[in-house]
C-alpha cells in the first residue's frame, strides 16, 4: 500500500465535533467490533490478534496476541488487565492525543482485550499531567455504564467488566510494567525481577497483562476489518530472519524538536525519517539541516544525518546502531544545536527519572550528568568521553547489571552520540569553551 | 479533630471497593488530600494508615517517592506549574522560559511565590511535545507557551 494512498485509521476521527462522545463514536460504527468480539470464543479473538501480526506500541513491540498467551490456562480468581497511559518517554503524545480526541476508540480496545484475557476488572493507568485526558476518559466510561458497554452482562453477553482509572504522581519508571503494578498497588514504583513476568503473577500477585494505549486502539480495528487487513500494511517479516515478527498496521509516529510542523502522524509502519520529515513535518526549520534525529525516545539513541533513509519500523533503527523503533517518537535536532547540550539533557533526564534501586543505574546515570556537566561547563578532560563509553556499556538490562530497562535507555544516547558525534565531543572539550545553553543550576 | 476533610474520607471510602487490597488506595488517598491541602501532613498520613489498615511508615515510604508530594513543611501554593526542560522542549527554548520565570519571580524550581500564589516545578518530559516549550497549570497543559503568557494565566496582573 502506498503512503499517498493511506486513509488514517486510529487518527480517522480527530477533530470531528464532539469526536470523544458515545453517539459520535457510535454514529461511526462505534463498539460494532465489541459486539462481534462478544459473540466469538475469547480464544478466536486472541488467535485473531496473534494472527494480526500486531506488536505493541509502548516501545518493546512484544507481539500481543503472543503475551496474551502466556496467561495460565486454568486460573481461578482473578486474571487482571492493566493499561499503560503513563506515556512519558521524551518526545512522545501520542496517547494523549488518541485519549482526549477518541476515548471511545481506546475504551473499546480495552473491552475487547479485556474479554479476550477473561479479565473482569481493569486498571487503567494514567500519568497525572494528562488532566484533560482523565476527565475525558471518566466521562466516556460513565457512558459506558449508562449504555451497558461496561459493568454486568454486556450488550447482553453474560460477560462482566469494570474499568477503574488510576492517577499516577509524576514518575517516568511507572511507564515500566512492573513498576506501573507496585505504583498501582500503593507502593514505590520499583520494577520487580522477572521472573515470574506478570502474566503469571501480576498486579495483587495474580495473572496480569499490561497493554499499551495504542496498542489498544489497534484491536477494534483489527477485528473489524481481520488479520489480512492490518498485515496490508507495514514491512512484512525479513524472511531470512526467523526472529524477526514484522511491523504491521498504522503506526503513530509523534514528531517534534527542530522541524516546521511538529505534531502526530499516521502513517504505515516504515516510513523513513527523511520522509516524515520532509513530507510530513514541513521539513527542518529556519531552512536548516538535521543533524541529529531521535528515532523513537530519546532512550532509543540518535540517528545521524546519513542515516535518516533508515525505515521506521521495529527493525530499521537497530540495524544503525539504535536501539529500536521506541515509541516512534521522532525528535529532531538541527546543525546549529550541540550535541553535548543534547547529550546533557538525556543524561540529567535518566539521572532524575532513576529509580534509584540498581546500584548501576543509579550512580550510572548521575555520573554521566556530572561528566557532561564538566565538559559544559569548558573542565572536560578527553579521557572523559571513553568514561561515558564505559558507563554506557556498563549499565542496563543489555549487560546485565539492572533489574529494568531504564538504564539501558540512559546508555543508549550516550553510545550513539559519542559512537557519531565523537569529533564534536573531542573539539567541544579541547576549545574549553562554556555551554551557550544555561540550564539551572543544581535544577536535577 | 479530623485532619480529613469529610469529602477526602469520602473518596477514599468510594476507592475501597475498587482494588483488591487497601494498599492500592494510597496514591488515590494522597491525590485527594494534596488536592485539597496543598500538602500530605504527618497527621494526615497517620490517619490515611489507620484507614488502609498500614503503618504511617508505609504511607511515607510510598509518598517519598513520588516527587510530586509535599509535606507540612513545604507546601504549594494556590498554583502550581510545570515548566518542560526535556529535549523536545528544551530545543524549543523551554530552559530559558523556566530561568526567564525563576527571574521574574525571585524563586527557584521547587520554590512557592513570596505571596503564597504560585510554586514553580521544572518537569520532565510533559507528554505535549508537539507544542513544545510546553507547561501544566495544576493538571492543564498549555502548548507553545512563552513568558508572558504564563504571567498573564497565572499571575492575573500580579
Amino acid at each position: 500500500m502506498s503512503n499517498d494512498n493511506f486513509q488514517p485509521v486510529l487518527l480517522a476521527r480527530q477533530n470531528k465535533p464532539n469526536s470523544h462522545t458515545l453517539a459520535s463514536y457510535q454514529a461511526d460504527g462505534g463498539y460494532q467490533a465489541l459486539a462481534k468480539a462478544l459473540k466469538m470464543a475469547n480464544t478466536e479473538v486472541i488467535d485473531v490478534v496473534k494472527a494480526s501480526g500486531l506488536r505493541g506500541r509502548g516501545g518493546a513491540g512484544f507481539p500481543t496476541g503472543l503475551k496474551w498467551t502466556f496467561l495460565p490456562k486454568d486460573v481461578k480468581g482473578p486474571i487482571y488487565l492493566c493499561i499503560n497511559g503513563d506515556e512519558s518517554e521524551p518526545g512522545t503524545f501520542n496517547n494523549r492525543v488518541l485519549i482526549e480526541q477518541d476515548p471511545h476508540q481506546v475504551l473499546e480496545g480495552i473491552v475487547i482485550s479485556s474479554f479476550a484475557t477473561r479479565t473482569t476488572t481493569a486498571y487503567f493507568y494514567l500519568r497525572y499531567e494528562y488532566g484533560r485526558c482523565y476527565r475525558v476518559l471518566k466521562d466516556a466510561i460513565d457512558e459506558m455504564y449508562d449504555n451497558n458497554l461496561l459493568g454486568k452482562n454486556i450488550l447482553g453477553s453474560g460477560y462482566d467488566l469494570d474499568i477503574h482509572l488510576h492517577r499516577g504522581a509524576c514518575a517516568y519508571i511507572c511507564g515500566e510494567e512492573t513498576g506501573l503494578i507496585e505504583s498501582l498497588e500503593g507502593k514505590r514504583a520499583w520494577p520487580r525481577i522477572k521472573p515470574p513476568f506478570p502474566a503469571i503473577e501480576g498486579a495483587f500477585r495474580k495473572p496480569t497483562v499490561v497493554n499499551n494505549v495504542e496498542t489498544m486502539a489497534c484491536i477494534p480495528h483489527i477485528i473489524n476489518h481481520g488479520p489480512e487487513w492490518f498485515m496490508s500494511m507495514g514491512i512484512p517479516k525479513d524472511p531470512n530472519n526467523p526472529r524477526d515478527a514484522g511491523s504491521y498496521g498504522p503506526k503513530l509516529y509523534c514528531i517534534s524538536g527542530h522541524v516546521n510542523k511538529p505534531g502526530l502522524v499516521e502513517l504505515p509502519m516504515g516510513i523513513s525519517a527523511r520522509d516524515l520529515i520532509e513530507k510530513h513535518a514541513g521539513g527542518v526549520w529556519k531552512g536548516r539541516k538535521a543533524k541529529a534525529v531521535v528515532p523513537g525516545g530519546i532512550s532509543m539513541g540518535f540517528m545521524s544525518e546519513s542515516e535518516l533513509d533508515t525505515p521506521l519500523d521495529f527493525a530499521g533503527p537497530g540495524r544503525v546502531g539504535c536501539l529500536g523503533l521506541g515509541t516512534a517518537a521522532v525528535i529532531v535536532i538541527d546543525d546549529h544545536t550541540s550535541m553535548v547540550d543534547v547529550l546533557y539533557n538525556a543524561c540529567r533526564f535518566f539521572a532524575h527519572e532513576s529509580c534509584g534501586q540498581c546500584t548501576p543505574c543509579r550512580e550510572g546515570t548521575a555520573w554521566s550528568t556530572k561528566i557532561l556537566e564538566r565538559i559544559r561547563d569548558g573542565r572536560g578532560k578527553l579521557s572523559d568521553i571513553d568514561l561515558l563509553l564505559e558507563i554506557s556499556a556498563s549499565i542496563g538490562t543489555i549487560p546485565g547489571t539492572t533489574i529494568c530497562g531504564l538504564a539501558d535507555g540512559a546508555a543508549w544516547p550516550m553510545k550513539t552520540a559519542i559512537n557519531k558525534f565523537r569529533g564534536e565531543f573531542e573539539e567541544y572539550i579541547k576549545s574549553g569553551r562554556k555551554s551557550e545553553s544555561r540550564s539551572l543550576a543544581g535544577a536535577h | 479533630m479530623s485532619e480529613l476533610s469529610t469529602n477526602a474520607k469520602k473518596v477514599i471510602e468510594e476507592h475501597l471497593g475498587r482494588y483488591p487490597s487497601k494498599q492500592a488506595v494510597t496514591l488515590p488517598a494522597l491525590h485527594v488530600v494534596q488536592q485539597e491541602t496543598g500538602c500530605v501532613s504527618r497527621k494526615a498520613i497517620s490517619e490515611i494508615a489507620d484507614i488502609l489498615e498500614l503503618s504511617p511508615a508505609q504511607i511515607n515510604d510510598t509518598l517519598s517517592f513520588y516527587g510530586f508530594f509535599r509535606t507540612e513543611e513545604d507546601p504549594l501554593g494556590k498554583k502550581r506549574v510545570w515548566i518542560c526542560r526535556s529535549l523536545p522542549c528544551m530545543l524549543r527554548g523551554g530552559e530559558e522560559l523556566l530561568a526567564e520565570l525563576c527571574q521574574r519571580w525571585g524563586i527557584q524550581p521547587g520554590q512557592t511565590t513570596a505571596d503564597g500564589e504560585v510554586t514553580l516545578e521544572l518537569a520532565e518530559c510533559l507528554g505535549a511535545c508537539d507544542g513544545a516549550p510546553c507547561m501544566l497549570v495544576d493538571d492543564e497543559l498549555t502548548l507553545r507557551v512563552i513568558a508572558d503568557d504564563v504571567e498573564k494565566q497565572v499571575r492575573g496582573n500580579k
